[in-house]
Parts: structure tokens; sequence; C-alpha cells
């Protein structure tokens, strides 16, 4: 491992570490509103200052980094689940299968990414508690974003069908879902991992955008979407630089990301 | 002549198939928006039936009209055979044909994001092009930062940032696609540099323009004609933020218009024309690069 991936690895842990912390750090709850200072700058009180309903900015921002660091590899734990059940399994039987599942995946891909998450977020129940809410929206990440994945998948289960070890397997007597568990599954384990934590940085900035556009996690949770929504009222960056650090948090963390991910993009 | 037939034969029968499974995703496509917005909690919801001018006859006639979409298959079926028509069915958020909505706002999003494509080609081209002609260490790590810091902001932050400095929204998407295209290219440019009979090239003193246009571009050109057609798909969906958090009355704010009032006519619509689109521009691609292909005599 290089500099530049000890120091990513050290950067994504310290974030994990300080965000499960944030019980002990924060200085007060994420909900809890300050009436008599909404929308005040930094202070020794408020470290970066309070939102508009006086909310204190850094509990919010360490609630929130938990939240998404947490639930994105949830997310990202489902769908590649999803990718191994169906490209895994359609690569391992091959024929109409394999070309079914290719078939389903190229719809999925057909459609951009966000286009699909905006349609499939927004049918869903928005009033719903803040709880349900979370849950709803890493659910569909993790729901829709399979298809890569699977196509992934496919591809090198489809190679592992007709290799020597499986061919002899077979001989064997070896068949049916035994032989996909026990033997093509592990050999395709390098891919999903792979996929794994490739998905954790594709799924914290699906869930900012959707938390952005006011279909991401429900008030008074925060998470990297809604605090970034927060954006939006901003007249300069001068004068309320503080309220780019959710921002500059982010940067770093999926900067630590991709620079700890380079080997598994060229696995995967 | 027999060959010539041969191979007319060949690129029609591939054309047809090709044309076959588009038309068969598009179908697909838009049976799946539609049955997930009917399968959708709360479908039947309209807040015109909450409206208290409204007596309890009219509140029936809006359920009325509504009850022909419960049955998804015979909504689908009754959309197509429309559809064959000319009549693409009316928004029922906007009281608007959806032709006509489309026909408004598709020119918006064909600049908008036509635009911010080509800047983004430009930019992540001439990134590319300069850290793999020159190759110094100091152009490769200014590209591979400026695209790794974009590539880590969410497309809603750059559409929100876009807004606060009163820049273009073209701009934002150009941003947005930018990086995917540079990391790819400059990938796939230093692959094809990396090849020995481009090195054989360079050490027997061939100019480097004349490398890159004889040797380089015709290894990684089919890549670079394939990601063309990817990055319609990505401006796409950039413009889905970009146009719904910057004002711009596109196909993208429809689309987010439709999501969030949950209209099936526009939400199918727009799924069939945003899988259109996406397959075709991938298509174009594939038949470029297969006119482009070398072919032996």
């Amino acid at each position: 491992m290089n500099a530049a991936r000890k120091l990513a690895c050290v950067v994504v842990l310290a974030v994990c570490a300080v965000s499960l912390a944030a019980n002990w750090l924060a200085p007060a709850g994420y909900a809890r509103q300050f009436r008599e200072a909404p929308s005040a700058p930094p202070s020794r009180q408020h470290l970066l200052g309070t939102d508009e309903v006086g909310r204190d900015r850094f509990a919010r921002v360490l609630y929130g980094t938990r939240i998404s660091l947490l639930l994105a590899p949830a997310a990202a734990l489902v769908s590649t689940a999803l990718a191994a059940l169906i490209g895994g399994l359609a690569g391992y039987l091959g024929g109409i299968w394999l070309r079914l599942a290719r078939g389903f995946t190229d719809l999925f891909l057909s459609l951009p990414w966000l286009f699909l998450l905006i349609a499939v977020r927004a049918l869903l129940p928005l009033n719903t508690s803040p709880l349900v809410s979370v849950l709803i929206t890493f659910l569909i990440l993790g729901l829709l974003g399979w298809a890569a994945s699977a196509r992934v998948l496919s591809t090198s289960a489809d190679a592992l069908r007709n290799s020597d070890f499986v061919l002899q397997a077979r001989a064997s007597g070896l068949h049916g879902p035994r032989l996909f568990f026990v033997h093509v599954l592990p050999n395709l384990k390098p891919v999903l991992y792979a996929q794994f934590w490739i998905s954790i940085p594709v799924f914290i900035l699906a869930e900012a955008n959707l938390g952005i556009l006011g279909l991401g996690v429900a008030e008074p949770l925060p998470s990297w979407g809604s605090l970034l929504r927060e954006l939006e009222g901003m007249i300069s960056f001068r004068e309320e630089w503080w309220r780019l650090v959710p921002l500059l948090l982010l940067i770093v963390v999926m900067t630590s990301f991709q620079t700890l991910l380079s080997n598994e993009e060229a696995t995967a | 002549m027999l060959l010539r037939k041969m191979l007319l034969w060949t690129i029609a029968r591939s054309l047809a198939r090709q044309l076959g499974a588009i038309a068969a995703l598009v179908l697909l496509g838009g049976l799946l928006s539609a049955t997930l917005v009917r399968l959708a909690p709360g479908f039947d919801a309209d807040e015109r039936q909450l409206d208290p001018s409204l007596n309890a006859e009219s509140v029936r006639a809006l359920r009325q009209a509504r009850a022909g979409e419960h049955n998804i298959l015979g909504f689908y079926i009754g959309y197509l055979r429309s559809a064959m028509h000319g009549d693409l069915g009316t928004s029922h958020a906007l009281g608007q044909p959806v032709q006509s909505l489309l026909r408004e706002r598709w020119p918006v999003t064909v600049r908008v994001a036509g635009v911010g494509l080509l800047l983004a080609w430009l930019l992540a081209s001439a990134l590319a092009f300069t850290a793999c002609l020159w190759r110094r260490p100091a152009y490769e790590i200014f590209g591979t930062t400026i695209s790794g810091a974009f590539l880590c902001i969410p497309a809603a932050v750059l559409a929100l940032l876009s807004v606060i400095l009163n820049a273009p929204g073209y701009l934002a998407i150009a941003l947005i696609v930018f990086p995917k295209i540079y990391r790819y290219s400059r990938n796939v440019l230093a692959k094809a540099y990396a090849l020995p009979h481009i090195t054989a090239a360079g050490a027997r003193g061939l100019g480097e323009v004349r490398i890159l246009a004889w040797h380089v571009l015709p290894v990684a050109g089919p890549q670079m004609i394939a990601l063309a057609g990817i990055t319609v798909s990505i401006a796409l969906g950039a413009s889905i933020p970009v146009e719904a958090l910057c004002g711009l009355p596109g196909i993208g704010q429809l689309a987010w218009q439709a999501a969030l009032s949950r209209d099936l006519p526009l939400l199918v619509n727009l799924t069939v024309l945003v899988t259109l689109v996406t397959l075709l521009a991938n298509s174009g691609a594939d038949v470029i690069n297969y006119m482009l292909r070398p072919r032996e005599a």
C-alpha cells in the first residue's frame, strides 16, 4: 500500500470514527433548536454556526456523516447481493438465462441512473417518518444499483462456467445449487468485493443528489444530502464559508475513496 | 459483386436486429415505468380531490378520469395504440397534451445538454491529449486532480453552485460529464501510446502529430466513439438536477415535475423518450465504429 492509499485509509477511518462518536462529540442533538440563535455564525458554542431554525450545524454534520457513511455500505451490500444472484446465476446457467438477464440489465442501464432513482423515489411516500425515509432511500439505492455490477458478474460467471475446475466438478457428478454456491460463487469473490467497494462512493453521491432535490432523508434527520441542500440559500462564499464545510467533508471522503479504490476499479 | 451483395445483406440484417432490439427495449422501458408508477403507494391521490370548492360529482368525475389507468397492461396497450396515431396522452399535472410539452421542452434540453456535452469533450480531450502527448507528470497530475475533484462533487451541488455563481446551466453539465470523459479517454490514449508499434514509431523519429493521427487514433478511436454514445446518457441524466435547480424549462425539469406529481402519461412518455435517445446514441456509436472499421479487400 503506497503512502497516498495509507493516508486515504486513515482519513476514511478517522471520519467514520468521529461520526460514530457523534453522541459524545456533538454539543447538542441534531434536532435541538436554539431558537434564540437562528442562522448564527460560528462561535465557541456552535463551532459551525446554526441553521435557519437554530440547529447546531456541527452536530448535524457529525450525525449526517454517520447516516451517509453507514447506510451507503448497507445499500452496496444489497446491490452486490442482487448482482451476484442475477448476474452470477445467469452467467453460471448460460444460454437463454444469460440472454434474458443481459436484456434486463441493458434495460436498466439504458435509463439514466438519476432519472430512474428520482422517478422511483418520488413514487414512494414522501411523508413518512424520518427513520423510514432513511431506509427507503438507501434500499432504493441498493435495489436499483445492481445492474452495472450484474453485467460484470455475468461475464465473469460465464467465463467460469466453462473453466476446467467446473467441468471437472460436473464430471464428478456435482451440479445445481451446490456447484454454484460451493465452486462458482467463491471464485467470483474478487469481483464481488470490487463491486461492493466501488458502489459505496456511488451511493454516497446518489444520496446527496436525492437529498438536494428534496427526495432523500426526511427532516429532522440529517444526511449529507440534506446538509448540502442548505447551499441553496447561500449568498456569498466568503461571508458564509462555514456552510461549505459539509461539501468539503464530502469531497475529502470521496477523494479518499477514489484513492483507496484505484485497485478495485482495475479488478472490476 | 456477390461479395458486395453479401456485405450489404449482413449490414441490413445486423441493422434490423439492432433496431428490433432498440424497439423491444424502449417498449419494455415504458412498461417498466408504467408498472412502477401504478404500484406506487398513493397512486390514486390527486390534490384536486381535496379542493373544497368541488362537489361530490366533480370528485367522482376526477376519480373516473383515472379509472382507466388501474389496469396497467390495459393502459399501456391503449397508450401504444394512441401513440401510433400520434396522440401521446395528456399530462395530469400540467393539463396539457404531452406531445406539445415535449415539443416545447425538448429544444431547451438539446441546447443545454448539447453545449454542455461539447464543452465537456473539448475540455477532457484537451487535457487527455496534453497529458499523453507531452507525458510530463505536471500535466498528468493537473488533469487527474481536476477531474478527481469534479468526480467527487454531486451533480446537484454543481447545479446549485452554478445558480449561486450565476453561471449558465450548460457549464454545470459540462463539469458533471467532463471527469468521466477525461478519466476514460486518458486511459484509452495511455494504453494506445504504450503499444509496441507506437513506441517503435516514436523511436524512428516520427512526429508526434503524425503518430497521433496515423497510429494512436485508429487504435483509441473506436473506444472514444463508444464513449461518446454513453456520454449522451450521462448528459441527459445530469440535465435533471441542473434544469430542476437552475429553473430551465427542459425535459429534465419536466421529468422532475412528472415524478413528483406521479403523472403516469408524462412519466411513461419521458421514459420511452430517454430510453430511445440513449439507445440511439449508443447504436449510432456502434454504426460509426462499424463503418470506420478497416475491411479486407
